[in-house]
């Protein structure tokens, strides 16, 4: 029952929108599938389709030098080529944007200097919201096929090696095909990101779905066109989704759950080739990190004059809305994670899966599903309240609360703190609760003697993860948050959207800086793996 | 020699990991590496493999050089096989697939033909269209050593090719490996921690020590006629008992003299000085008739029979292994003979 309740928050949102996309209006659906759609879905396809190539390629290659290859540098790109995961895409976007826009300053320089700047290609482009989407999420695919080859690339190479391959032959025939489920969950799990992104297309004025989502929203009001567009793109979510949950389920199938690796050494590259590599690399981290990040610095320093009263508003609130989510939602996992503990079988998987499958959908969408059913709660009460007091009746706006945000976040990040905290109550065997037993401890005083100290740094990494998304996150805050409720992401969506790509930077330095929190613990763990 | 080592030494940083290994094997036959983890033989198969260069010494295959300092031949134009400590097999392919890997030289039709025969040897045509993850451990395991064997590779290597299956398993599949492996005339090493797997599997089984070969002979040599005290002790069950050589084959004991052929590869000792003197359980042989008694101090049954620790006169232990249909209880006292076949002793410190 409990857990029929915590799955609310993800359930409620998707109902309203699959019953909405059941239901079409006919005439809104009329103008969108004529003025909309297509040149939405044929933006959006292209969009996912080039992340997934060049993220796939990028991501693919990075993992394949650092795991199996020696050169100058690799132990510093091993876990340097991850910190772009720290830097949100509309951050990586805007800067992109800001510095080789026209009017930035690459091109400034260049018109001084030259006198003119017409060769340099127009960053807002397709080409470039791809080229910054696959900087910013490559990590994802680095990150899986650099544990595919680790745990088992460079044995699977020996192994090739001795039934007479060589090395470029037992890459093509073996290492590759044998690491594809982890590449392909990676790139899925780009394309998920790629479908759910919405303030980097933002910054471009490049139109997919999450920004017709909004626009049906703000612009139009039209609450009915918003729930058929997010219908929409809840359909290719599933796919995306769909394609990871394969990868994974095959990722099991192919690991021999045994980890020797590091015993085999690795291929030593030519004196040429390893400074070739080694640019390579570094080029990627500079730009897709060092550069932008370093703008950012400079930026924000320059405005330095803006860190007043609003800017310690928007940090305070900021921290306030991450904080009381993170404890929200830890509250939540630890719950869940107890109920499944005790409670196995089939329906409480399935319960398990509704609760937690927030992480794949949209933002934006959420934000509509959750938003549409607080309206209609809100006119309902409303209603009563004029029915029962008259014009005297005071408005209520629930839809406009912390309520209706932090919903929204529990629905999108439930699973962000459910698996530390599961995977961490898991590691407590059921003997330990058994051998407490024998020593009379049980209930509360087990919870409180065994569980909680074992607890403690899973709930810590729960907490933290939630509490840095929170605070990357930016269309749920724009659509649920109250009037006024301006947040660090918001500050950074309106200085965005206003082209002052200057002034963007100082609340987005704080971003990056949280962003780079979770980037720590990933690779201490991936280190261990390792 | 097929396949021959010469005072090969690898280095890791200041770890010497193999230190002047010298053997060799002949064609046909079976070796194996036997040692305590970190002993370095793995390190040994790996440079024989060619996946580590060699500081010193020599590796040569009949008249090829595979390693010498500064030089090696690449894994893949070595002509030798290898089965994985986790079979590494290729989890995208097929049994058949797999198995068929390595015979990128044949035709279709021969590397069918050689596919198939080699599945029917290890038992697994009718596995032939699944994957490695269907499979048993067991089933996983043959078919790394199908698809090693299945190009006719010069020598194939084993790393401790049975260290992930079932205990109980491992003897039976030690029998079906060896029989495989005499039946395709394969040149094998195999490496192991295992003393059991080794002899099961092992002509010639070489000890490992700190990176250095202790001894290299037959199980039966390594078990009677021991080269080195850490051998003695490795190699099956045993004590060392303190005593005093009173002449090539007499060694004066606390609880009496002891006679034996004296062991031509043990430490030589003259009359006089200060031995160890090793007895295993089937020296001390249980006879009511004897005048040596000796005290039960412990017994472990063992099936067929009991393994007893006794207490013999001047404080000394010895085990005796002694049929279960008769029993002991501890305190009891019966009567023993040291009836050495080999006398194996050696200085004592």
């Amino acid at each position: 029952m409990l857990a029929l309740v915590l799955c609310l928050p993800a359930l409620v949102p998707l109902l309203v929108i699959v019953q909405a996309a059941l239901a079409p209006q006919a005439e809104i659906w009329a103008h969108l599938s004529r003025y909309v759609l297509p040149g939405v879905a044929f933006n959006t396809l292209k969009l996912v389709i080039g992340v997934a190539v060049i993220a796939g390629a990028l991501g693919t290659a990075l993992a394949w030098l650092t795991a199996l290859c020696e050169f100058p540098g690799r132990r510093f790109f091993d876990w340097a080529l991850l910190l772009p995961l720290a830097v949100p895409t509309y951050v990586l976007a805007f800067v992109a944007v800001g510095y080789l826009d026209y009017t930035g300053p690459l091109q400034s320089t260049l018109r001084t200097l030259t006198g003119s700047s017409a060769w340099v290609p127009p960053i807002r482009s397709t080409g470039g919201v791809v080229l910054v989407l696959s900087l910013a999420l490559y990590p994802y695919v680095y990150l899986l096929a650099r544990t595919a080859f680790m745990t088992q690339g460079r044995r699977a190479m020996e192994a090739a090696s001795t039934l007479g391959l060589g090395r470029a032959a037992a890459m093509w025939r073996v290492a590759l095909p044998m690491a594809r489920p982890w590449i392909a969950a990676g790139i899925a799990l780009a394309c998920m990101e790629t479908l759910a992104d919405f303030g980097a297309v933002a910054v471009f004025n490049y139109d997919t779905f999450t920004t017709a989502i909004y626009r049906a929203w703000f612009g139009m009001f039209s609450i009915d066109a918003a729930l058929q567009l997010a219908g929409v793109l809840l359909v290719l979510v599933v796919v995306a989704f769909a394609l990871e949950r394969t990868a994974r389920g095959a990722s099991a199938r192919f690991s021999s759950g045994r980890d020797l690796a590091h015993r085999a050494p690795p291929i030593v590259l030519g004196p040429r080739l390893r400074w070739v590599v080694f640019a390579l690399l570094a080029l990627v981290f500079a730009v897709a990190f060092a550069l932008p990040v370093l703008q950012l610095c400079l930026w924000a320093f320059k405005h330095r004059g803006d860190i007043d009263l609003r800017y310690w508003g928007y940090v305070g609130r900021s921290l306030l809305l991450a904080g009381s989510a993170a404890l929200i939602i830890v509250a939540a996992s630890v719950v869940l994670a107890y109920l499944a503990r005790h409670k196995q079988g089939r329906i409480m998987n399935a319960l398990l899966r509704l609760a937690t499958i927030g992480y794949a959908v949209p933002g934006t969408v959420l934000a509509v599903g959750i938003a549409v059913p607080l309206v209609m709660l809100n006119n309902g009460v409303q209603h009563l309240l004029r029915s029962w007091l008259g014009a005297a009746a005071p408005a209520v706006f629930l839809q406009g609360t912390l309520v209706a945000a932090l919903i929204a976040y529990v629905a999108r990040f439930l699973a962000v703190g459910f698996h530390p905290v599961d995977s961490g109550l898991q590691r407590i065997a059921r003997h330990v609760d058994e051998a407490a037993a024998g020593l009379g401890v049980v209930g509360a005083a087990l919870v409180r003697r065994v569980h909680a100290p074992l607890l403690r740094t899973s709930l810590a990494t729960a907490a933290t993860l939630v509490f840095v998304d929170v605070m990357k996150e930016m269309p749920i805050t724009l659509i649920t948050r109250p009037p006024g409720w301006d947040t660090l992401a918001v500050r950074v969506w309106e200085m965005t959207s206003e082209g002052e790509w200057e002034r963007a930077a100082l609340p987005a330095v704080a971003i990056v800086l949280a962003g780079l929190v979770p980037v720590a613990m990933l690779m201490r763990r991936s280190d261990d793996v390792a | 020699m097929w396949l021959e080592l010469s005072a090969v030494t690898r280095r890791f940083g200041a770890r010497t990991a193999v230190d002047g290994l010298s053997l060799g094997l002949e064609r046909g036959s079976i070796g194996c590496l036997l040692g305590p983890s970190g002993c370095g033989k793995t390190t040994a198969l790996r440079c024989i493999a060619g996946f580590e260069p060699v500081d010193e010494g020599r590796i040569s295959a009949g008249d090829r050089v595979l390693s010498q300092p500064g030089w090696q031949l690449p894994p893949q134009q070595r002509h030798i096989g290898m089965v994985f400590q986790d079979y590494a097999l290729f989890a995208h392919l097929t049994v058949e697939q797999n198995v068929a890997f390595g015979l990128h030289q044949l035709d279709r039709v021969h590397r069918a033909q050689r596919t198939e025969h080699l599945l029917a040897s290890v038992g697994l045509l009718e596995h032939r269209r699944q994957y490695p993850y269907q499979l048993s451990g067991g089933q996983q395991q043959r078919v790394a050593l199908a698809r090693a064997l299945a190009p006719e590779p010069a020598i194939v290597l084993l790393d401790e090719p049975f260290s992930s299956l079932d205990v109980e398993l491992r003897e039976r599949l030690g029998i079906q490996v060896r029989d495989l492996l005499k039946q395709l005339q394969a040149t094998a090493l195999l490496v192991t921690h295992d003393q059991h797997e080794a002899f099961v599997v092992a002509d010639q089984v070489g000890v490992m020590r700190d990176g250095r070969l202790e001894q290299w002979s037959t199980p039966h040599e390594l078990y009677h006629r021991p080269a080195s005290r850490f051998v003695a002790d490795f190699i099956g069950q045993g004590v060392f008992v303190p005593g005093r050589m009173l002449g090539q084959d007499r060694v004066q004991t606390g609880f009496g003299e002891v006679r034996g052929a004296r062991a031509a590869i043990a430490t030589d000792a003259h009359a006089g000085q200060a031995v160890e003197l090793l007895l295993r359980p089937d020296d001390v042989i249980h006879d009511e008739g004897s005048e040596l008694r000796a005290q039960v101090l412990h017994r472990a049954f063992r099936g067929a029979d009991y393994l007893y620790t006794l207490l013999l006169p001047g404080d000394l232990q010895a085990l005796c292994l002694i049929p279960s249909h008769r029993e002991f209880a501890p305190g009891a006292r019966i009567g023993v003979r040291i009836e050495p076949e080999h006398l194996v002793v050696f200085p004592r410190a």
